[in-house]
């Protein structure tokens, strides 16, 4: 088997420049939609996803026997735009998604930094306060804090923080141990660079990919988590337009008006397969060893 | 060419598949009789164990065979389908494998390990399976096989598990064992029980045997004929006594001069001068460059 | 000894674990806004009442008197009453326990079977498109959550083709004559095969909800290790023996190579029961999950309390199993 180890040569396409992976480019398309759709939605949307008109209520998509003009995805129970609320839940969802994913990556990173780094007394109680955080079911506590704190988008941001940012922690510590033990940190060390700035120049950057790509990652989870949270009633007020929401109300009245949950949920499933893969996609590509 | 060998290659060559021109065995012919031990020798990268790899069909994904044939018991191997061929060559042939650390499976008792191949291919029953694993681990002078079968394979020394390997090639009463460098990773001092039982084993089954090996002393000790292999390719196929005394390649002759003997210990030792090296790989890259001119086109058609 | 130190080592952390949960719990449950006193008694009722109250709850006490107080009832199975129920908390907990224990067990042998056989297929066919399809079914499983599983479930199966019940733990015109809360067991051991596919048939969407993401975990690692167990030399070896290729995947390769996947499948399984409070809420299931939501609704602390402190010690319990189930099936391991 030797033989075959040494003359076998190593396979190409790690060193050639490779061209923009699909997912990369189909994620990162529909998550530049989203993104319009919510900065926009005043522009985009053809009605108020407020207004209520109890003679349109339930109205089909276009393409259905007893649809209206201009209601191109059908209206819900209380005659609100499916396609309009959609549009604004985009608002909601990607709020939550950049405000609560990028804080508890924060915050996450930079105990799982320090933790892998110092190791010691301060990872032990770093590790041990993850393993707490470990023993409640995520979705349970989420719930459970919103209820304590009160509902609405703060409540919901928070929740997400208070719960997530361990995800950030485990595995940048993980991270930062195995790149401590490569042998750059040592040269860093022997060269006269202060602890601090061997963490901040030498380990951080290497472990970015790793938490790009968690981050990605985390903002499709945060959207999940505030669909859930919508979906029991535990967000912000029932008005307002979310995927969540919009989901809930359409899984009481899925027998007579099946898009009011369809829709919401196609938008939602794309965001968060959308987020995932960019996630991953990102990392194949900026990984500095797979380059 | 032989018509009663047992075990019979020839003019097999294998390549890289991601360089088809670039050739790891070199029309390598190659025979054993029937109750034949014959010496593999070669240094290391020479290609003898994928001599070993090819007659068993565990090639690595990475290399191909582009020509030549593979006979065992008058079957030829490499016109069945895949199956079909890992169940003639066990019927025929059995492996003594190099490393007796990784080569016995971590999670399973030495018992299944002997006696699968009985039970599943041979319809041994179970009972019949454990007396004949018993005979076997008394042949190869364990004393305590009860103990030794009910073992998981890290409880037993390295010396040990080589020995259940051997057990377990002869279990099925194969024509052909091919042992591949079966002493390199054990201690000096287990070395030579190793080679003294597997010699023993073989007399006692008249099994045919390939020792497949880097030391000429072995050879001189065990076989009864040899194949030397340098860079690939068969530079002498010759009898034990007849190599020793006239080696026909100069690259041989060079190589016996590098090996301790064991008849005349006071001589030194010379390493393989550099000019031989040179001139026998210069005669390699002649017999590639005519191979190549003579299948270049079919090769570049293929891949 | 090297394995008990470890074990040992594990159950003191998880005690350590276990002490922290509860003070988390607790605290939670302290700055929740709502006098608890104010809740049980009348409108109207003397401050003198009060103070009688507190003394009895002994609120009266300082927070950490409090907390040891607490603990200590927790630790005599006393989680008190519910106050949307009225009824004693670990009676109503452990009533709806089994249906939740049903759910996941179903899940994890759904994920298993998938993760095992979708692992067995990329490794048999190793290399082909079998090998490619497989890696984007995990990537896609992986990505989307139970939630939306659960979602995209009720829409095929539920409504466009109805064949299995989108709401409910069993039909409730069904006359269930059992003596405990392990409906599918009981109906198992009973023969009432009749109930046992009426369960099924409630239970099987949200199992599958459940399990797909775990079984794209499983079928992830156990395929990597697989890999690497392949060209090991004693699966070289049992090719040699004869064996069909299947053969030596499934004898020699497998149990090798499911030993590293079962211990990060742990916390995975642990994601997949904290997955049922949502997916018994979306299916209605009358489970542990579903009963906490309505308990936070209706702010019903006590209650909200034992469910969560339930949940822990089954997360916890997990972990250290399957800790020792890998000591357990690993010969080196156990004949250190």
């Amino acid at each position: 088997m030797a033989d075959i180890a040494q003359t076998a040569p190593q396979s190409g396409p790690a060193h050639r420049r490779r061209p923009l992976p699909l997912r990369l480019v189909l994620s990162g398309t529909w998550l530049l939609v989203v993104l319009i759709c919510a900065v926009f939605a005043p522009f985009i949307a053809p009605h108020d996803p407020l207004a209520q008109d109890l003679l349109l209520e339930r109205l089909p998509p276009f393409w259905m026997a007893g649809s209206e003009p201009g209601y191109y995805l059908g209206t819900d129970g209380l005659g609100r735009d499916v396609l309009s609320r959609i549009i604004y839940g985009a608002r909601i969802a990607l709020t939550v998604a950049f405000v609560a994913a990028t804080a508890a990556c924060v915050i996450g990173s930079a105990l799982g930094l320090i933790a892998g780094y110092y190791r010691g007394f301060v990872d032990q109680i770093v590790s041990r306060i993850v393993d707490i955080w470990m023993s409640f079911p995520p979705v349970l506590f989420a719930i459970l804090l919103v209820a304590v704190i009160g509902t609405g988008l703060h409540s919901v941001i928070l929740a997400i923080i208070v719960i997530d940012w361990i995800r950030f922690c485990r595995v940048v510590r993980a991270e930062t141990f195995v790149q401590v033990k490569l042998d750059y940190v040592d040269s860093a060390r022997v060269a006269g660079f202060s602890r601090l700035t061997i963490l901040i120049r030498e380990v951080f950057p290497n472990t970015l990919p790793t938490i790009v790509a968690l981050l990605s990652l985390e903002m499709g989870i945060a959207v999940i988590v505030e669909a859930i949270l919508s979906f029991v009633n535990l967000s912000i007020s029932t008005d307002d337009p979310t995927w969540g929401g919009m989901i809930a109300e359409g899984r009481t009245i899925i027998y007579f008006a099946w898009w009011v949950l369809v829709f919401p949920l196609i938008a939602l499933f794309l965001t968060v397969l959308a987020f995932g893969q960019f996630g991953e996609g990102l990392k194949d590509r900026f990984d500095p060893v797979l380059q | 060419m032989m018509a009663d060998a047992f075990l019979d290659i020839a003019d097999l060559s294998i390549v890289l598949r991601s360089d088809r021109a670039h050739r790891l065995l070199r029309s390598v012919d190659l025979h054993v009789n029937p109750g034949e031990v014959r010496g593999l020798v070669g240094e290391s990268g020479a290609g003898k164990s994928m001599i070993g790899k090819t007659i068993f069909d565990i090639l690595p994904r990475a290399v191909e065979a582009v020509e030549g044939a593979v006979t065992l018991g008058g079957t030829d191997l490499l016109a069945l389908s895949s199956n079909a061929r890992r169940r003639e060559i066990a019927a025929a042939a059995a492996l003594i494998p190099q490393d007796p650390l990784t080569a016995l499976n971590p999670v399973r008792r030495i018992e299944g390990q002997i006696t699968d191949r009985l039970t599943a291919i041979l319809g041994f029953s179970k009972k019949a399976a454990r007396d004949r694993a018993l005979t076997l681990l008394e042949e190869v002078h364990i004393n305590d096989p009860e103990r030794v079968l009910r073992s998981y394979p890290h409880q037993l020394s390295g010396g040990m598990r080589q020995r259940v390997l051997i057990a377990a090639a002869f279990a099925a009463e194969p024509k052909l064992i091919v042992a591949d460098e079966p002493t390199t990773a054990l201690d000096v001092t287990v070395q030579k029980q190793i080679l003294r039982l597997i010699a023993e084993m073989q007399a006692h089954h008249g099994t045919a045997l390939l020792f497949v090996t880097h030391d000429l002393g072995v050879v001189a000790k065990i076989c009864q004929n040899v194949t030397v292999l340098f860079g690939g390719k068969v530079v002498e196929d010759t009898d034990v006594k007849g190599l020793f005394a006239h080696p026909a390649h100069p690259y041989t002759a060079a190589l016996i001069n590098a090996t301790p003997r064991y008849d005349r210990p006071d001589q030194s030792l010379l390493p393989v001068p550099a000019d031989v090296i040179e001139a026998t790989r210069a005669e390699i890259a002649k017999a590639d460059a005519e191979w190549l001119s003579q299948r270049g086109q079919t090769l570049k058609a293929a891949s | 000894m090297d394995a008990l130190r470890g074990i040992l080592t594990r159950i003191v952390t998880t005690a350590i674990t276990l002490f922290g949960v509860a003070v988390i719990v607790f605290a939670v449950i302290r700055i929740a806004p709502g006098d608890p006193i104010a809740m049980m008694l009348p409108p109207g009722a003397s401050d003198e009442d009060i103070a009688r109250l507190r003394a009895l709850y002994g609120l009266d006490k300082s927070i950490v008197e409090q907390f040891f107080i607490w603990l200590g009832n927790v630790l005599h199975g006393d989680f008190g009453t519910s106050i949307s129920i009225r009824q004693n908390v670990l009676g109503i907990v452990l009533g709806r326990l089994p249906a939740t224990l049903e759910l996941s067990f179903l899940a994890l042998i759904i994920a298993s079977t998938i993760g095992v056989g979708l692992a067995y297929l990329a490794t048999r066919y190793r290399e082909t498109a079998a090998e490619g399809t497989v890696d984007v079914i995990n990537g896609i499983a992986l990505s989307v959550p139970d939630f939306l599983w659960g979602l995209a479930l009720i829409l095929t199966f539920g409504v466009a083709w109805p064949i299995f019940e989108i709401s409910g733990r069993v039909s409730p015109t069904l006359d269930l004559p059992f003596t405990s809360n392990f409906y599918l067991l009981e109906s198992l051991v009973r023969f009432r095969f009749d109930i046992t596919l009426n369960l099924l048939s409630h239970m099987i969407m949200p199992a599958i909800a459940l399990a797909l993401p775990l079984a794209a975990v499983i079928s992830q690692l156990l395929k990597s290790s697989l890999k690497e167990t392949m060209n090991q030399d004693y699966v070289m070896l049992a090719r040699t023996k004869g064996f069909p290729e299947s053969r030596v995947i499934a004898r020699d390769a497998m149990r090798n190579a499911i030993l590293p996947t079962m211990t990060l499948t742990g916390v995975q399984l642990t994601f997949l029961i904290g997955g049922t409070v949502i997916i018994e809420r979306l299916f209605s299931y009358e489970g542990l999950g579903n009963l906490a939501i309505d308990a936070v609704i209706n702010r019903d602390l006590p209650l909200i309390q034992g469910i969560v402190l339930l949940f822990a010690v089954l997360f916890v319990a997990i972990n250290l199993i399957v800790d020792l189930l890998y000591t357990l099936l690993n010969p080196r391991l156990r004949h250190g």
